[in-house]
């Protein structure tokens, strides 16, 4: 049984966006996602300064299963990447809301966050799948 | 949870990843009761199996030595890999891939009946793999002392009965350990027994990662009917000697042999920070395609590795096409690790 955090909203891809409160974004990937991939062995983040449309494929995770596109949920410019996933990917599969994270967004308006879902309202998306 | 020629199977019991390394380390417990055991018994069991192998199993002098062969078609493709265990005089026991069982146990079959040879299914018996450098103490530990002496003296792929427990040292990991079959109604508490004393429960994911390490063919990849042992690794398990020995497929791979150039099945390890999996394109500067047939993330090496089928020849540098880009490959000589030692430079 997966968990997320009711601190955050979720986009049906199984990303997590939470506000950090100052006029940007983190955004990883949910407990249920990291638990479908498996134990993950590479991570590609997006450069910082790349500007994203919503829904873009933006990072790569790779399990021992398979390679998955990570899409962004909103629309913006990337301000920060986690580093420490180029050498310790299992952070995502250990930590998936807090050392997991993968980046930073400064979104380009309010509007997208509206869109994305609640925690109960993912859970019972992941739930179905 | 997945389907795997119709049992259903754990990929892992939390992580893959940790699996392997209790196996490389430690000792790891493997349900591989999937595979089928088939006793053959009969005065002409052993004529029978000279004509349906590849490999001769004339090779096994004494009782309890098992031997690795393909059982090919007319053609030369490869119907199953199995391992043959020689229990005395007119008693085989050959395990078989799950996914063929059926497929196979009708061949053998229809070749046994001529000659009077009769093939039973062991589906009364569970198969349990433990393995890993300290597979074989956690096997002594629960058995008695002559028993237990009795395991340990047993040397590499041999198997005895002892007790209610055929043991083997066999294997599909590149480590030390045992295989072992016994009847299924006390399978659980020989589970029970080693994971009390830490020995690492493992799942499909761990055996696969294992095994391409270990430079072992996966049968439904990285071979099966439509290719031939010499393109697939395997040619030192065909057993030309006598030449006098007719083995189904010694026809066809021996036109193979004589019209010269092979493709072969060569090891991979990728440079670049990606994992090969099956079925990617291969590009081999001057000689053409290839194509890999199975591929993964090494866990020992932390590089993906993989198995392919290149065009003759020596070239050692390939591309590999991941996810459409062209990234380099070396060429190696599997196995990528043996023994919890890695074999290949990274």
């Amino acid at each position: 049984m997966s968990n997320a955090p009711a601190d955050r909203r979720y986009a049906r891809s199984h990303e997590w966006v939470r506000d950090l409160g100052d006029g940007t974004v983190e955004i990883g990937i949910s407990d249920h996602a990291q638990s479908s991939l498996g134990d993950l062995v590479f991570v590609e983040v997006p450069e910082t300064g790349r500007t994203l449309a919503a829904g873009e494929a933006c990072a790569v995770v790779e399990s021992v299963k398979a390679a998955s596109d990570i899409y962004s949920p909103l629309s913006g410019t990337v301000v920060a990447v986690n580093e420490q996933l180029a050498s310790a990917p299992e952070l995502i599969n250990q930590q998936p809301y807090e050392a997991g994270w993968i980046f930073r967004l400064r979104p380009a308006d309010g509007a997208g966050v509206a869109a994305l879902l609640d925690a109960k309202a993912y859970l019972a998306v992941a739930d179905s799948e | 949870m997945v389907d795997f020629g119709g049992w259903d199977m754990p990929l892992n019991y939390g992580s893959q990843i940790e699996e392997h390394h209790a196996v490389r380390q430690h000792a790891g417990l493997f349900d591989v009761s999937h595979m089928r055991a088939l006793d053959l018994s009969g005065a002409r069991a052993g004529e029978c199996l000279r004509l349906l192998l590849a490999n001769d199993v004339a090779r096994l002098k004494d009782p309890g030595k098992a031997l690795y062969s393909c059982m090919l078609n007319e053609a030369g493709g490869i119907l199953d890999d199995l391992i043959v265990y020689r229990l005395g005089d007119g008693q085989f026991r050959v395990v078989v891939n799950a996914g063929t069982a059926d497929k196979d146990q009708a061949w053998i079959s229809a070749h046994a009946a001529p000659l009077e040879v009769r093939v039973a299914a062991r589906s009364d018996q569970a198969l349990l793999a433990i393995q890993g450098p300290e597979a074989r103490a956690h096997v002594a530990a629960l058995l008695s002392p002559p028993d237990a002496a009795r395991a340990l003296s047993l040397d590499v792929f041999v198997g005895a009965q002892i007790g209610a427990w055929f043991i083997a040292r066999t294997g599909y990991t590149g480590e030390d350990g045992f295989e072992i079959m016994l009847p299924a109604e006390a399978a659980e508490e020989l589970w029970r027994a080693l994971t009390a004393r830490g020995v690492r429960c493992c799942g499909l994911g761990a055996r696969d990662t294992l095994r391409l390490e270990a430079g072992m063919n996966l049968y439904g990849l990285d071979m099966d009917e439509h290719t031939h042992p010499l393109e697939s690794g395997l040619e030192w398990t065909v057993a030309w000697d006598p030449p006098e020995r007719n083995f189904i497929g010694r026809a066809a791979l021996e036109r193979v042999r004589g019209a010269g150039t092979v493709p072969r099945l060569c090891g991979l390890v990728l440079e670049e920070r990606a994992v090969m999996r099956a079925h990617q394109r291969v590009i081999v500067p001057e000689e053409g395609e290839g194509m890999i047939t199975s591929g993964t993330f090494s866990p020992t090496l932390a590089r993906s590795i993989a198995l392919a089928r290149l065009p003759a020849g020596s070239v050692r540098e390939v591309q590999v096409e991941v996810r459409g880009k062209l990234l380099p490959a070396r060429v190696v000589r599997p196995p990528f690790v043996r023994h919890g030692r890695a074999l290949v430079q990274v």
